[in-house]
């Protein structure tokens, strides 16, 4: 047990595994492979089985089937403890009757390492706050806290870091600052950081993988940029980000783009952005990749005309529209306020146009609003 | 509501108002106390100063206050013994409780609310009738007597009533409530994700519950032998039921005194020198434990 950090180390591999409470299935035939030494995030609405699966890799659950393992050591039915592995919890879980100093030394002292106060003043130093190591959990703020949970857990160099919405019950700027502190943090101390949360933006921030958990599966994994740039599902393309989706049919064909009719009006998407199994798409393109301009002034590419704005919303850096189409649905709009022209009015007419390369078109057969009426800030 | 209505009128009589309003809400608690504990307290302690008269029954003032001394030596070995079936009677008590109260606490479900129920469920019945009941529990015709006999742990001749260990066995079971319910207080605020990450930093259950759980229900464990010490001190009724003449306790001795002898003097001066005892062990008690350095 001295060397339960050490002795573990590798890839974090989850196969088949299924967590069933009752009749619900809260993470259902889950595989997943987790490099060493990166920032790993579990991304999805409240209830998607994300936090149920940072549990069973931290042993606080036992999966119903499936194995767990680190590199080559079969962890499944190990106890909590018997892991190479730290979580920082949601609330910080902090020792209340404890000093700062031993709450972090906690895990040492477990393990009978000898320099406790070496390393437990290396980690406060790393996290900034050598000067707490007296005070209690109590005596400290939300963001102190927090690196102190966070101090808690990498002073035992685990193999693998858990972080449960580590950030979530911090102010938003407190949380962007920690956003950046915790990616700087994993890049010094290179441990594999297993990462859970709601927000996108989070997650988009700091890891270098994302997986988008939705009703115990994983929708799509991938970087930031892949996973934003080229959604393969409407719930992907809606929780990360917003998008417009447009039911449409593809029509033609034009080199490497598909072309689709959407009511009635052409535009062109690429075949290797296409993730359609049948000629129904939804078409898709983000709201700050199309331009708005009036009737008489549309560039080339691809263009909708015949919209009206509905609203507008001025919000510093963009000008956010709402455009009625002639089929009655409303497009987003982002336009950024960099040319100094006053952004429109309500109700003027207006001619919207984008790239094609920009868009991308997922399968006709789902619900196009999968994902976005999710509030990530409501959990 | 008056100064409202003139909030034209000055500040300064205002702010007189104002600062009346705490005595007036303090006033029928202020009141309460001086008339119930402050009052009665200096008549104890001045009766405990009066000496024999020329009528019997009859005592006058002499401000004899070597009364109190001649008292406390008198009664030295049933004080002693107070203390000591106290001790004893918190500890098993303590020792009863603690998994009950964790029992409670963290692994009734929803069977929870019953079980606090049942626990101070034995308060719908008199204190006297429940232990009279430990009498025929432990009397030689009881169930758990012939149950010893037949383990040939006891022999027909051995009592077990009217002995120190029934006194002690019932002092714990009457005051075993008073015990449980501060424990299961203290250990039902402890979060359970700070026992996960107990497990999570390399603690097995044992470890947890030592370095953990322990420390945070201390509170708790402060409050519960508290309040079964002081009450188990000053108790008479379980040395009168359960006892025999020699395990008397001071509270049996002021019984006597009052009731029987009717020497007021003595007894009010053993109930004064039983408070100021149990005060200053409790004093000494809190320091030791150090309840404000919890949480």
């Amino acid at each position: 047990m001295a060397d339960a950090s050490t002795s573990a180390k590798g890839d974090l591999k989850l196969t088949n595994i299924t967590k069933s409470f009752g009749d619900f299935k809260a993470v259902d035939d889950l595989t997943l492979t987790i490099p060493e030494g990166s920032f790993f995030a579990l991304l999805g609405p409240s209830g998607c089985g994300k936090t149920t699966t940072l549990r069973m890799i931290a042993g606080l659950e036992d999966p119903t089937s499936g194995k767990i393992s680190i590199g080559s050591t079969d962890i499944t039915n190990k106890r909590p403890y018997q892991r190479p592995v730290n979580t920082v919890f949601q609330n910080y879980a902090l020792f209340p009757h404890l000093t700062i100093f031993e709450n972090i030394a906690f895990g040492l002292r477990r393990r009978g390492i000898k320099d406790v106060k070496e390393q437990v003043d290396k980690v406060l130093n790393l996290v900034e706050l050598p000067h707490l190591a007296d005070r209690k959990p109590t005596q400290l703020s939300g963001g102190q806290q927090q690196r102190i949970a966070v101090a808690r857990a990498i002073v035992n160099r685990p193999a693998l870091l858990l972080l449960d919405e580590p950030l979530g019950a911090l102010d938003l700027k407190l949380r962007r600052q920690m956003q950046i502190e915790l990616k700087w943090i994993q890049t010094e101390v290179g441990l594999t950081f297993v990462h859970v949360t709601h927000d996108q933006e989070e997650a988009m921030t700091m890891a270098d993988t994302i997986a988008v958990m939705n009703e115990g599966r994983i929708e799509q994994m991938g970087s930031p940029a892949e996973l934003y740039d080229n959604p393969k599902t409407a719930f992907v393309a809606n929780f990360l980000g917003q998008s417009n989706l447009i039911q449409g049919t593809i029509v033609d064909s034009d080199g490497d783009y598909h072309v689709v009719d959407l009511f009635g009006q052409k535009a062109k998407v690429l075949k290797s952005r296409t993730h359609s199994k049948s000629n129904s798409v939804l078409y898709a393109i983000r709201p700050e990749k199309l331009r708005i301009d009036t009737e008489n002034n549309h560039r080339p590419g691809n263009v909708f005309t015949g919209g009206h704005i509905v609203d507008v919303s001025y919000i510093g850096v963009s000008t956010q529209y709402q455009v009625e189409m002639p089929w009655k649905q409303e497009i987003m709009v982002f336009e950024q306020n960099d040319d100094g022209i006053p952004p429109l009015d309500k109700g003027d007419e207006v001619t919207l146009s984008w790239e094609p390369a920009f868009s991308f078109a997922l399968d006709g057969a789902q619900d196009a609003t999968a994902g976005s009426e999710v509030n990530p800030e409501e959990e | 509501m008056a100064a409202v209505v003139r909030s034209s009128g000055s500040t300064t009589s205002e702010l007189k108002k104002k600062s009346l309003v705490p005595y007036l809400l303090l006033a029928p608690g202020l009141l309460w106390l001086a008339l119930f504990f402050v009052a009665p307290i200096i008549t104890l302690i001045s009766t405990a100063t009066k000496t024999p008269g020329a009528g019997i029954g009859e005592f006058v003032q002499t401000y004899r206050w070597a009364n109190y001394w001649d008292s406390l030596v008198g009664a030295s070995g049933q004080f002693g013994r107070s203390f000591l079936y106290a001790t004893c009677a918190t500890l098993l008590a303590l020792a009863i409780a603690y998994p009950l109260a964790y029992g409670i606490a963290f692994k009734s479900g929803k069977y929870k609310n019953i079980l606090l129920v049942l626990v101070v469920a034995p308060f719908f019945c008199s204190f006297i009738l429940r232990t009279i009941a430990w009498k025929q529990i432990l009397g030689q015709e009881g169930p758990l007597f012939r149950f010893l006999l037949d383990l040939h742990i006891v022999t027909p001749t051995t009592h077990l009533t009217a002995t120190a260990p029934a006194v002690i066995v019932g002092l714990a079971y009457n005051f075993l409530p008073f015990m449980t319910l501060p424990l299961y207080g203290s250990l039902e605020r402890i979060d359970p994700r700070v026992l996960e990450a107990s497990g999570d930093l390399y603690s097995n259950a044992f470890t947890t519950f030592r370095k953990v759980t322990v420390p945070l229900s201390m509170p708790g464990v402060v409050a519960g032998t508290l309040l079964t010490f002081i009450p188990a001190a000053g108790d008479y009724v379980n040395a009168e039921i359960l006892g025999n003449p020699n395990t008397k306790m001071i509270g049996n001795v002021i019984n006597a005194q009052f009731l029987n002898t009717q020497d007021y003097p003595t007894a009010a001066a053993l109930s004064f020198i039983l408070m100021i005892g149990i005060s200053i062990l409790v004093m000494i008690y809190i320091r030791k434990a150090g309840t404000e350095e919890l949480v």
